[in-house]
């Protein structure tokens, strides 16, 4: 019953000033985690935003946050990607990683193996770009961690659902 | 339809009327002087200048809750806005509709700390069901129109509606309010039939049903009070309701309990605490209703019907959670009920009124009368057993008076009680009463006061005389804070710090200073005349009733506690110290 359950949660909302501080202001007020947060219009005419909540909480607490943001006014409709059928997630990182000698070397060839291309480089410094589910993402960057001085960006999660059916 | 071009502050009158607004609670200042000068110049709306804002939306709050229409508020940019916050929360947290105009310094100067700028929207964001910033002047009309929809739809609550001053000068044509359809917002209001169905089954089959009913049936409207009262007759359940649902059902109807919850009836927690099948009615599942969550009506099954779907779910998990409005839900139920001729367990539901007739007998709200000292129990009752005869609207502050008031004072229709239920804000009673006497001019409105509270928001006395609003104060005067008091002596050693009403005015010259009316009874014997006279006088009364200082208010659950651990008066409460986990309760 009181078991943590990781959700992504996709919010179609209008694209109108506030409405990302309503989300926010929504988990911080009722004390509810955000693990990661993505937002960007997604319609033609830039009217409706999209974004995808990745949370944890009991089953009834993700109920509460379903219902909770439904109830926003400018929300169009709630998705919990994680029950309603498979979907895809996502993530970008760009992983900064400075070494010299083998280390450098090695930090090239892990990320051959895990698709990541170089976006920048530098005689000590790679900047590697890298997209994927996010446990990949976590184990590149453990990886590059045990190889020299990193900086990490992350863009959260995006998600969607396999199959014809559109939101 | 749009018509000629027309300032913002006229398209702020004029959306107000087409919207049936016929009072404005507010209070002027630099960013809203055009909307006060459109105000002088027409005589379709009435404003009605408070003293400090947060009693304009308390007012507003008291309109609205004692007619079921919007309340309406005025006020500046600045600190006109961050005095009505305590306001709005208030009304959010008892799911009460108002429209609060908030003027802004203009468009250009946002951000940019001028005087009297505060981030409205930020502030009031969550304390708000919903707030706007218009920046666009041609969407001025359509907002406003937008925010009377909202404020009133599915639960309601309070919009904040945030107008720079450079839009309440521009020049736009006006949008009539039939022509703004909401995008996105559409609250259900038919509950899904199947569920309904199941409830049905699920009460019928009930031997021991216990009907709950919250504020929800009054925000419903009458309509839904009548069903209410309906369903309770069909079924024949024992039935209690929350603090905020006072008035949905007949105190006088045999079948009901009395109030739930910290200081409601021994019968009705008992009943909640035993009952085999709950049916939870536009109620919330309050803390001060469960009482301890795990050991909230262990053996029932719970129905749960509300128009929030936050609701359901939230505190108690429930086995039938029923989305909708709460007098179409019940339409349905009654209908098949009737359709499918359904029944209770006579034989049950008789064995189970017997028991509740056990636990009744214990008469849970007796007090003892005293020869030199007025309890305050007593002044309440005689005050509603001296009024008996006429429409009474009361509203209270908050602390021992209003749960007095709310076990003594017994209502027989809806919009009679106005209270602050979920925030709980001292201060409310006075101006809301302004409120509810300005919607009812003849009747007789009372704000059943405790003398600590209604200090909060005193200056409204000027408003009730101004307005020559004939409301009576009636102050529970124990010279405490009673409700702390209460709590220290229970969780604190009696430790009273800070609890006292120290250097009070004397209300009986406050009065007259006011150009009102001032009484005072001291003695029991002087009650009966002093409420006498306070309905008989015109115009603004204060009777000052000095009550037994030490008096505290029984029953009580303590915090933490089940209903069934419910204390009975001070020789229980030595018996059954507070558990540790309790005393963090607040």
């Amino acid at each position: 019953m009181s078991d943590i359950e990781r959700h992504t949660i996709a919010v179609l909302v209008d694209n109108e000033p506030g409405v990302l501080a309503r989300v926010i202001g929504l988990f911080s007020g009722r004390g509810y985690n955000i693990e990661s947060l993505t937002v960007s219009a997604v319609s033609k005419d830039e009217a409706v935003s999209r974004i995808t909540i990745v949370t944890t909480g009991t089953p009834m607490i993700i109920e509460q946050i379903k219902a909770q943001l439904d109830r926003l006014v400018p929300v169009h409709n709630v998705h919990d990607l994680t029950i309603e059928g498979a979907h895809i997630e996502r993530e970008v990182a760009l992983v900064k990683v400075v070494a010299n000698g083998p280390e450098r070397r090695e930090s090239l060839r892990i990320a051959d193996i895990f698709g990541a291309t170089v976006s920048d480089t530098t005689i000590e410094s790679f900047v590697f770009s890298l997209t994927g589910k996010p446990e990949k993402i976590n184990s590149f960057i453990e990886l590059m961690r045990s190889l020299g001085k990193t900086e990490i960006a992350r863009s959260g999660v995006v998600g969607i659902a396999r199959g014809a059916k559109a939101l | 339809m749009t018509s000629e071009p027309m300032s913002g502050a006229e398209i702020i009158i004029k959306a107000l009327v087409d919207q049936g607004v016929e009072v404005v609670f507010g209070y002027p200042g630099g960013a809203v002087l055009p909307i006060y000068d459109a105000l002088f110049k027409q005589n379709q709306l009435r404003h009605i200048l408070v003293r400090h804002e947060q009693g304009a939306v308390h007012a507003a709050e008291g309109y609205a809750r004692s007619t079921g229409k919007v309340g309406v508020v005025l006020v500046t940019s600045g600190p006109g806005a961050t005095n009505a916050v305590t306001g709005l929360t208030d009304a959010l947290m008892d799911s009460v509709p108002v429209v609060c105009l908030t003027g802004q310094v203009p468009t250009h100067l946002i951000g940019n700390d001028a005087f009297q700028e505060c981030d409205t929207t930020g502030i009031t964001r969550p304390c708000t069901k919903h707030n706007y910033l218009v920046k666009d002047k041609t969407r001025l009309a359509k907002t406003l129109h937008e925010a009377f929809y909202v404020a009133r739809s599915g639960r309601p609550g309070p919009v904040v509606v945030d107008i720079p001053k450079d839009i309440q000068f521009a020049e736009c044509p006006y949008v009539g309010p039939s022509n703004v359809k909401h995008k996105t917002y559409r609250p259900q209001v038919k509950g899904d039939r199947r569920k309904i169905e199941q409830a049905v089954e699920l009460i019928s089959k009930a031997r021991r049903p216990v009907i709950y009913g919250g504020g929800g049936i009054i925000n419903s409207g009458p309509k839904a009070s009548k069903l209410f009262t309906r369903f309770v007759k069909m079924t024949g359940a024992p039935t209690t309701l929350t603090l905020m649902g006072l008035g949905a059902l007949p105190a006088s109807d045999e079948r009901f309990l009395g109030m739930v919850g910290m200081h409601g009836t021994y019968e009705a927690n008992l009943a909640m605490h035993d009952c085999d099948v709950m049916i939870c009615v536009a109620a919330r599942f309050d803390d001060r209703v469960t009482g301890r969550l795990d050991a909230f009506a262990p053996h029932a099954k719970k129905i749960h019907i509300d128009i929030d779907p936050t609701s359901i779910n939230k505190n108690v998990a429930v086995d039938i959670g029923i989305v909708g409005d709460v007098a179409s839900v019940l339409e349905e139920m009654i209908g098949i009920w009737k359709t499918e001729k359904k029944s209770v367990d006579k034989k049950a539901v008789a064995a189970w009124w017997k028991k509740i007739d056990r636990w009744r007998a214990r008469n849970c709200l007796k007090f003892k009368t005293d020869d030199k000292l007025i309890k305050p129990q007593q002044a309440i009752k005689r005050l509603y057993e001296l009024t008996r005869d006429r429409d009474v609207f009361i509203s209270t502050e908050v602390g021992q008076h209003q749960m007095w008031a709310a076990q003594h004072f017994r209502f027989e229709k809806p919009n009679r009680w106005m209270t602050s239920g979920g925030l709980g804000t001292m201060g409310y009673g006075l101006p809301a009463a302004i409120g509810v006497q300005l919607a009812h001019p003849d009747a007789l409105v009372v704000d059943i006061a405790g003398e600590a509270s209604v200090m909060m928001n005193i200056q409204e006395l000027g408003t009730a005389v101004q307005y020559r609003l004939p409301v009576k104060l009636f102050i529970i005067n124990n010279e405490y804070m009673g409700m702390v008091r209460q709590w220290q002596e229970l969780l604190h050693g009696g430790r009273y710090s800070e609890s006292y009403s120290a250097a009070l005015p004397d209300f009986v010259k406050l009065a007259e200073s006011f150009g009102a009316t001032g009484l005072r009874a001291t003695k029991p014997d002087e009650l009966d005349d002093v409420i006498k006279t306070m309905i008989e006088t015109d115009g603004m009364v204060i009777a000052d009733i000095a009550v037994d200082p030490k008096e505290n208010c029984f029953p009580m659950i303590p915090s933490g506690a089940a209903h069934n651990e419910i204390l009975l008066g001070p020789e229980d409460e030595a018996e059954k110290p507070v558990s540790e986990d309790g005393m963090v309760l607040v």
